[in-house]
C-alpha cells in the first residue's frame, strides 16, 4: 500500500465529486432542507394542536349529580370545557372521539361533603388521546379545587390553621432531561435521522465510483495505471466516507441553525402550551436534546458510516451498470429503516444481545444517549461490534476489488 | 538497448474463464509471440477471438491462467506494478473522466505514475504541443469532441513516456479523422523506438501499420509472421483472404 497513491485517488475523486451536482445535492441540500423542514413541521404541529384545544374546548358529559345541583352548575360554567348531558352510549362516544371525557358524580355527593362521608368522583377517558387528556386535566383541576375549598371550610369551622391538614409539602423536581419525562419520541428521531442520512449519503457516490466507472469505462483506464488496486479502492472508499460524514455534519449544522433560528418561536409556543393545558404537558414534547449525547451519537455513527460506505461500494462493484447498482442498493434502505421501527416497538430495550445487531444497536443506543443516559458497557459493545463489522466489510470490499471476475464482469 | 531483445514476450499464454452457462471457456489458448522495440505487432482477429483478453493479460489487468508473459523485463504475474509503470495502455473501452479537464486528466495519471509536479507540467506542455491540445487543455472532458477525447487519451497514455504501448482496438468507434490521428500517433511511437502491440479487426490498419502480424481465432494464435511471409505462405495477396483461410474458411468466420 502506498499512501501517496491512495491520497492521489482520493483527491481526484473529491474534486470530481465536488463538480457533480448530484453529489452536492445529497451532501448539502438534503440536510439543509430536511432538518429545518422537520423542525418547522413539528413545531407548527405542536402549536396547532395546543391552539385548537384552546379554541375548541373539549366536550365532556356529566353522569349523575341530580342531587348535587351546585357542583353541576359550577362545572357547566367552567371555562375550557363544554358540558353536555350524558347520552346512553357515552362509552362508545368517548371511543369515537365525539366525547372527550365523562365525569361521574356519585349520588348524594354534595350531602357527603357536608356530612364528612367518603365519596368518589370518577372520570372516564380515552387513554393516550391528546384532547381526552386535556379534558381530564380540566376536570381534575375543577374537582381538586373543590376538594381544597371543602377542606379549608372544614378547618375553619373547627378553628384549625390552614396547615393542619398539610403538615408538610412534597415537592418533586425533575432532574432527568425533559424529553425523557414527556416520553418524547422526537428526541430519538433526530439521531436516527443522522443514521439514515449517513446511509443515503453513501448511495450516490458508491454507485458513481464503482458501477458508474465500470459503465463509463474509466475503471479500466484507472486499473492500467501503476497504482495498486488496494490504493485505488481505499481512495474511493475514503471519498464515499467523506460524503457520508459531510452529510451528517451538514445535518447537525442545519439542525443547530434550525434550533437557534426557530428557537424563539418554538419556546414561545412551548410556553403557551404549558399555560394552556395544565395536564397535557405539551411543552415537554418540544425537541430538547442532550448536546453531549449528540456527540456520543456522532461517535457511534462513525463506524456505522464506514460499514455503510464499504457495503455500498462492494455492492456497487458487483453491478455492471449504475442502474443495476441502484436496483441492488435501493432495498438496503429498508435495512436501515427496519431497525428504527424495531427500536420504537414496546419492549425493545437495549441489551447485550441487541447490542450486537448492526444498525439496530446504534439506533437503540442513540435513544439513550440523547436522553443523557450513558450505558457504558453496552456502548463499548456497540462501538466495538460496529467497528468489527465495518472492518470486515472494508476487508471484503478490498478483496472483491482485487477479483478480476468482479471487476471485469460482463 | 539491443534491438533483438524482445520487449514483450508471451509464452504459452492461456486464460480460462468459468462461465455459468458455457462452463469452462478458453478465451486465450497457448498463445506465444514476441515484440521487439521499434516494431509494431498487429494482433488480428474477429470479435471474441481473444484479442482483448490477451492484451489485458499483457497490461496486467487480468492474470493469466497458464503460461507467462514478460513485458519490459518484468513478469506480468510476478511484478504487475513494474509492468504497468512501463506500459501505456489504450483501448476503445478506456474512457476519460468527464468532470476533469484535459490538464487534470494528464496530471492525475502522471501522479499515479509517481511523477513530480515539475515533470508533469513539462510533460503536459510537451504532449499538448505535439498533439495540438493547446486550446482545449483547460476545458472539461465532457465538452470534448471525439477527436479531442482521443488526443487526451493519447496524452494520458504517454504521460510517463512508456517503453511499451498496448493498444486494444484504439480506433473502434472513431470517425475517419480521429482514426487517422491514432494511426499517425502509432507510427510516431514506432519511430521513437517504442514497442507497440496493436489489436484490430480492420485489415487495412494492419497493412498500413504492422511489422508483424498474429492472426488469432478462437483463442489460438493460428498464424504469425511479417505481412510478406504470410502472403508467401498462404499464396494470397489480400490480407482478408489470408485471414479467412487461416481462420478455417467462410463458414467458421
Amino acid at each position: 500500500m502506498k499512501l501517496r497513491d491512495t491520497l492521489t485517488v482520493y483527491r481526484k475523486e473529491l474534486r470530481d465529486a465536488l463538480r457533480d451536482r448530484r453529489t452536492l445535492v445529497s451532501m448539502f441540500l438534503v440536510p439543509a432542507v430536511i432538518m429545518p423542514a422537520i423542525f418547522f413541521l413539528f413545531g407548527t404541529a405542536t402549536y396547532q394542536v395546543v391552539k385548537s384545544a384552546q379554541a375548541q374546548p373539549p366536550v365532556v358529559a356529566v353522569l349523575g349529580g341530580m342531587d348535587s345541583p351546585a357542583v353541576k352548575a359550577a362545572l357547566e360554567v367552567q371555562p375550557g370545557l363544554v358540558v353536555v348531558p350524558a347520552p346512553d352510549d357515552w362509552r362508545e362516544r368517548i371511543a369515537g372521539k365525539r366525547l372527550r371525557a365523562v365525569v361521574e358524580i356519585p349520588a348524594g355527593f354534595e350531602a357527603s361533603l357536608t356530612e364528612h362521608a367518603p365519596a368518589e368522583v370518577r372520570i372516564y377517558h380515552y387513554e393516550g388521546e391528546f384532547k381526552s387528556g386535556y379534558a381530564v386535566g380540566e376536570l381534575r383541576r375543577f374537582f381538586t379545587e373543590l376538594r381544597e375549598r371543602t377542606l379549608a371550610r372544614r378547618l375553619e369551622e373547627r378553628g384549625l390553621p390552614a396547615g393542619f391538614a398539610r403538615p408538610f409539602d412534597i415537592r418533586t423536581e425533575n432532574v432527568a432531561p425533559p424529553e425523557k419525562v414527556g416520553g418524547n419520541s422526537f428526541g430519538g428521531f433526530i439521531p436516527y435521522l443522522l443514521i439514515l442520512l449517513s446511509f443515503t449519503g453513501v448511495i450516490y457516490p458508491a454507485i458513481d465510483l464503482m458501477a458508474g466507472e465500470k459503465e463509463r469505462g474509466t475503471l479500466e483506464t484507472l486499473l492500467s495505471s501503476p497504482a495498486s488496486r488496494l490504493d485505488i479502492v481505499l481512495g474511493k472508499f475514503l471519498l464515499v466516507l467523506t460524503v457520508s460524514l459531510t452529510t451528517v455534519a451538514c445535518s447537525l449544522l442545519s439542525m443547530t441553525v434550525s434550533l437557534v433560528v426557530g428557537g424563539i418561536a418554538m419556546i414561545g409556543s412551548g410556553r403557551m402550551a404549558e399555560q394552556l393545558s395544565g395536564a397535557a404537558k405539551a411543552g415537554s414534547a418540544l425537541p430538547s436534546l442532550d448536546p453531549l449525547g449528540l456527540v456520543g451519537v456522532v461517535v457511534l455513527v462513525l463506524p456505522l458510516a464506514v460499514l455503510f460506505a464499504a457495503v455500498a461500494l462492494t455492492i456497487s462493484l458487483f453491478a455492471r451498470t449504475q442502474k443495476e447498482a441502484q436496483t441492488y442498493l435501493a432495498p438496503l434502505v429498508a435495512v436501515v429503516i427496519l431497525p428504527a421501527i424495531a427500536g420504537v416497538l414496546p419492549g425493545v430495550e437495549l441489551d447485550s444481545t441487541l447490542a450486537l445487531v448492526p444498525v439496530l444497536n446504534v439506533t437503540l443506543a442513540c435513544k439513550e444517549l440523547v436522553s443523557g443516559v450513558w450505558p457504558w458497557g453496552q456502548l463499548a459493545l456497540i462501538f466495538g461490534s460496529t467497528c468489527v463489522y465495518a472492518g470486515a466489510a472494508l476487508a471484503w470490499c478490498v478483496r472483491m476489488f482485487g477479483r478480476e471476475s468482479v471487476l471485469f464482469r460482463s | 538497448m539491443i534491438r533483438t531483445v524482445p520487449m514483450i514476450e508471451a509464452r504459452h499464454l492461456t486464460k480460462v474463464f468459468r462461465d455459468k452457462k458455457r462452463g469452462e471457456v478458453r478465451a486465450v489458448d497457448d498463445v506465444s509471440f514476441t515484440c521487439e522495440p521499434g516494431r509494431i505487432y498487429g494482433l488480428l482477429g474477429a470479435n471474441g477471438a481473444g484479442k482483448t483478453t490477451t492484451l489485458r493479460m499483457l497490461a496486467t489487468l487480468i492474470a493469466p491462467s497458464g503460461g507467462e508473459a514478460v513485458v519490459a523485463g518484468f513478469g506480468v504475474a510476478t511484478h504487475p506494478a513494474e509492468v504497468r509503470a512501463r506500459v501505456g495502455f489504450l483501448a476503445a473501452s478506456t474512457a476519460l473522466y468527464g468532470r476533469l479537464t484535459a490538464r487534470e486528466t494528464i496530471a492525475y495519471f502522471g501522479q499515479l505514475h509517481g511523477l513530480d509536479d515539475a515533470r508533469i507540467a513539462a510533460r503536459t506542455a510537451q504532449l499538448a504541443e505535439e498533439l495540438g491540445m493547446g486550446d482545449f487543455l483547460d476545458r472539461r472532458v465532457d465538452t470534448f469532441s471525439t477527436g479531442m477525447k482521443q488526443k487526451t487519451s493519447i496524452a494520458r497514455t504517454l504521460v510517463q513516456d512508456p517503453d511499451v504501448l498496448i493498444l486494444d482496438e484504439p480506433t473502434l468507434g472513431l470517425d475517419v479523422m480521429a482514426a487517422r490521428g491514432i494511426v499517425r500517433f502509432v507510427r510516431e511511437c514506432r519511430a521513437r523506438g517504442k514497442t507497440v502491440i496493436y489489436s484490430t479487426h480492420i485489415m487495412s490498419e494492419v497493412e498500413k501499420l504492422c511489422d508483424r502480424v498474429g492472426i488469432i481465432h478462437g483463442g489460438r494464435l493460428l498464424a504469425e509472421g511479417t505481412l510478406d511471409e504470410l502472403r508467401e505462405r498462404h499464396g494470397e495477396r489480400d490480407l482478408e483472404e489470408i485471414f479467412v483461410k487461416v481462420a478455417g474458411g467462410e463458414g467458421v468466420v
